[in-house]
């Protein structure tokens, strides 16, 4: 062994919590599943980034109507805006929670998040059916306009988001209840399904400032 | 003096579990080894490069003459666009897939990647993309003819006929196959190195596969979206493209060049970590200036992002957007430049041999240099006015993505094959194989910078005797069928080599990077003990520098590889079963499709779940 290595002997080189047995490398000390999870959310931004800068890109080229003014309703998309923020505070307390080793709880609070963020949709669906028979903000077909078809498709995406975190979150739930996701080294992941959930929510936060709230500052 | 014998001397290791055995076609199908799995990704390269070069030499045969009337209108578009599509995302990105998956963790002294089954899954998805695009030839009897940029609106409804449908569903699982395959390989380059590679310790190809990943998983998002743009107008009649509701041509060129230019790295960078391989080991020496090559390539990844207006200089974004662009794009000649000093300084008066590996890579600099000049001509705005869409831009990236890409490609399959079957390459063939293609390259694509000189525009299937374009288009044809002749030469060469070639032993080049201290092929578990590394030439220090021996442990290490899985293909299929809802959304015969994109997300969740409970 050269002096290059002397603290880095072969027994103490690839530190495993309480796994000391298995020879894995794992350089930075990190989950594999959470460093995988940054990357992913960073691909997302560039995806978010590219509908919600397709959206602006077309702001204001519509040549019939309605307009982002006509059909947005900020009070009622404020209380789903909230809805979904408060399923962070619930997201955040089922990782607390699981790392506490307190599975039922984690699985309860899982349960919430899942319920604000599928109430979130149900809002959504409502918004859309009402933009789409009473103001007459049409996706696709012939009277389609240009703000509907971006509007519809970048919220829709963001909308598809959060169902399949909701759906994520049950089969965490149903993985808890079944003990086949328990607490310690696999708490890591209600942590990386936390920083999925957390992200959608930042982009519904972008999305309602600039797209619906700056539509009312002008 | 230590060797790589000592290596053998270390305990085999101990499996944490048993393996279920499976043999044959079975094995291969539910495969999560990235051995195999990057077999089964340059195997695809090698097929779908020569149906690329194919359908390039057909259309070739067209343009030798003036006035001939072979392959005409929408087949010779179709051709076009099917070479180019074709070699870039079916050929050279499978064959860089291939590299990455056997040999990033290989280099690195991992075990495998740190997602098998999600590798796998990567695999499957462009197995079935790479199918979808093609099964328009099946479906239609054409081929998607609207250039390999597919330009909306040239591609909506109005103007594109049915098989841009299998183009933008074909590209669409592609996009999402490379943007988890990014996602996995930061990942396992990040953290699945062996103990003591730091970043500088990390060997340059693995760097730069490090920077294309990252491009991967972010470049592939805009573009993904373009396409589901596209996907909506053409099957649900949104109006995105649709100029006539006030919809504009710039933004689909917008969203396809930010990924388009950022794509050309992620085809090049790879060749260039290759060449900063192959160089020091034939040289003799350290790669010169090896940082300033790892921080060159990790430079040009960032700078990719800002410069795809440079493809649309004609496009009228106006000329401060025109400026803008232009800096950015001359900025990229100053990283390229720090790599091709880097290398020759490390040619630089070195005692070389020269295998056909080597060949390949000092016939890289010369070349890509040259596609490299012709580049920086296209930074200049009013430059690039006269030169677009000519055959001066055809000329340039034919140097950058054959002599350069390419090129950098055959080096690596001639200095790496040994390590992937065990077995040498011939070297008469492959110095057939090398000269034959340096001229028949050259012949084919230098008549192209005279004729875009001359104002022959891309994309024409014919023009006019008097033209004045006779000459060069013969010249440039015939040297096609050199090329021709020199890839099945290569292809001849690597088969029968599998048979006959000499025996390679564990490291025949006398290398400097941890694949070689394995044997010629890996095992399943790649190592028998997991290496330290304690230089940048690990390998290298332990046959030649004292004091920097690897250490072989007198305990056998135990381990956990991860079992086969079906369940990988089960979410490709699923994700498969969606594209063909959408393809068929609006029914065939009276029959609708878009059932079968329920059936195909119950079918993604149900897998899903299937995958998270599996045991590994």
């Amino acid at each position: 062994m050269s002096a290059h290595a002397e603290n880095l002997t072969h027994d103490d080189a690839h530190g495993h919590d309480g796994h000391g047995a298995l020879a894995e490398n794992n350089f930075l000390g990190l989950p594999n599943i959470k460093l995988a999870m940054w990357a992913f959310l960073g691909s997302e931004c560039m995806f978010f980034g590219s509908l919600i800068g397709t959206y602006f890109f077309y702001h204001g080229n519509s040549l019939s109507g309605p307009l982002p003014k006509d059909v947005f309703s900020i009070g009622i998309t404020s209380i789903s805006t909230f809805l979904l923020l408060m399923s962070s505070v619930t997201m955040a307390l089922a990782v607390d929670s699981m790392k506490q080793q307190k599975p039922s709880t984690a699985r309860n609070f899982i349960l919430a998040t899942a319920l604000l963020g599928a109430t979130f949709v149900g809002f959504q669906v409502l918004e859309f059916h009402e933009f789409y028979t009473e103001k007459h903000l049409v996706f696709a077909g012939p009277n389609a306009s240009l703000f509907g078809s971006t509007f519809y498709t970048m919220t829709g995406f963001h909308g598809t988001h959060v169902t399949v975190g909701v759906i994520w979150l049950v089969i965490m739930s149903i993985l808890i209840q079944k003990k086949k996701l328990v607490p310690g080294k696999e708490a890591v992941n209600v942590e990386v399904m936390g920083l999925y959930w957390h992200f959608v929510d930042i982009v519904w936060i972008v999305i309602f400032t600039f797209v619906y709230l700056l539509e009312f500052l002008k | 003096m230590a060797s790589i014998a000592d290596f053998a001397a270390a305990q085999k290791p101990i499996y944490h579990q048993e393996r279920p055995s499976k043999t044959g076609l079975l094995d291969w199908l539910t495969t999560v080894d990235h051995k195999k799995i990057g077999i089964l990704y340059g195997g695809a390269g090698l097929f779908w490069l020569l149906v690329g070069g194919l359908e390039a030499l057909l259309f070739r045969i067209q343009l030798a003459k003036p006035d001939q009337h072979i392959f005409v209108g929408d087949t010779f578009n179709g051709l076009v666009t099917m070479h180019a599509t074709t070699m870039v995302f079916l050929a050279v990105m499978p064959m860089i897939a291939g590299f990455s998956n056997y040999f990033v963790p290989l280099m690195i002294g991992a075990r495998d990647v740190a997602f098998p089954r999600m590798n796998a899954f990567s695999w499957w998805t462009f197995f079935a993309g790479s199918l979808t695009i093609n099964a328009s030839l099946l479906f239609c009897g054409a081929f998607p003819a609207a250039g390999w940029t597919g330009y909306a609106p040239l591609t909506t409804k109005d103007f594109g006929g049915t098989p841009i449908d299998f183009w933008w569903a074909g590209l669409t699982l592609l996009a999402v196959s490379s943007m988890v395959a990014g996602v996995n390989f930061v990942v396992t380059i990040l953290n699945l190195r062996a103990p003591g590679m730091t970043l500088m310790r990390v060997p340059v190809l693995t760097w730069m596969m490090l920077v294309i990943q990252f491009l991967l998983a972010f470049s592939f998002p805009p573009v993904a979206v373009g396409l589901i743009l596209l996907a909506f107008d053409r099957t649900f009649g949104t109006v995105f493209y649709s100029t006539g509701m006030g919809g504009d041509p710039h933004l689909w060129q917008h969203l396809f060049w930010l990924f388009g230019h950022p794509e050309v790295y992620v085809l090049i960078l790879p060749s260039m970590g290759i060449v900063s391989e192959i160089l020091p080991v034939f040289t003799r020496r350290p790669l010169f200036g090896h940082h300033a090559v790892i921080f060159s390539g990790v430079f040009i990844g960032f700078v990719g992002f800002g410069v795809w207006g440079h493809h649309m200089f004609t496009a009228g974004m106006g000329p401060i957007a025109d400026a803008a662009f232009a800096s950015t794009t001359a900025i990229v000649a100053i990283p390229t430049g720090v790599k091709i000093f880097n290398w020759l300084g490390t040619l630089w008066n070195s005692k070389m041999t020269f295998p056909t590996a080597m060949l390949f890579a000092v016939s890289f600099i010369p070349m890509f240099t040259l596609g490299g000049l012709s580049g920086m001509m296209h930074a200049s705005p009013p430059l690039d006015l006269q030169q677009h869409d000519t055959y001066f831009v055809v000329a340039h990236f034919h140097y950058v993505l054959v002599g350069g890409a390419l090129q950098g490609l055959f080096a690596g399959f001639y200095f790496y094959m040994p390590k992937i079957s065990g077995k040498l390459l011939n070297e008469t063939l492959g110095k057939i194989h090398f000269w034959v293609f340096l001229a028949g390259f050259n012949i084919t694509f230098f008549p192209m910078h005279l004729l875009g000189n001359h104002g022959m525009p891309r994309r024409i299937y014919t023009y006019p005797a008097d033209a004045g374009w006779n000459t060069e288009n013969l010249i440039a044809t015939s040297g096609v069928f050199l090329m021709t002749f020199a890839t099945l030469t290569f292809v001849y060469n690597l088969i029968t080599s599998l048979k006959n070639g000499k025996d390679a032993g564990s490291d025949p080049w006398d290398a400097n990077t941890l694949e070689w201290m394995t044997s010629s092929p890996p095992p399943v578990h790649n190592f028998d003990f997991t290496p330290v590394v304690l230089s940048e030439r690990p390998l290298w220090d332990h046959k030649y520098t004292p004091g920097f021996e690897i250490p072989v442990p007198e305990k056998a290490e135990e381990i956990h590889m991860p079992s086969p899985s079906w369940k990988p293909m089960w979410v490709s299929a699923s994700a498969g079963v969606i594209i063909v809802g959408l393809l068929t959304f609006n029914g065939i015969a009276g029959i609708p499709g878009w059932p079968l994109c329920i059936v195909g997300a119950i079918g993604v969740v149900l897998s899903v779940y299937a995958w998270v409970t599996e045991p590994v």
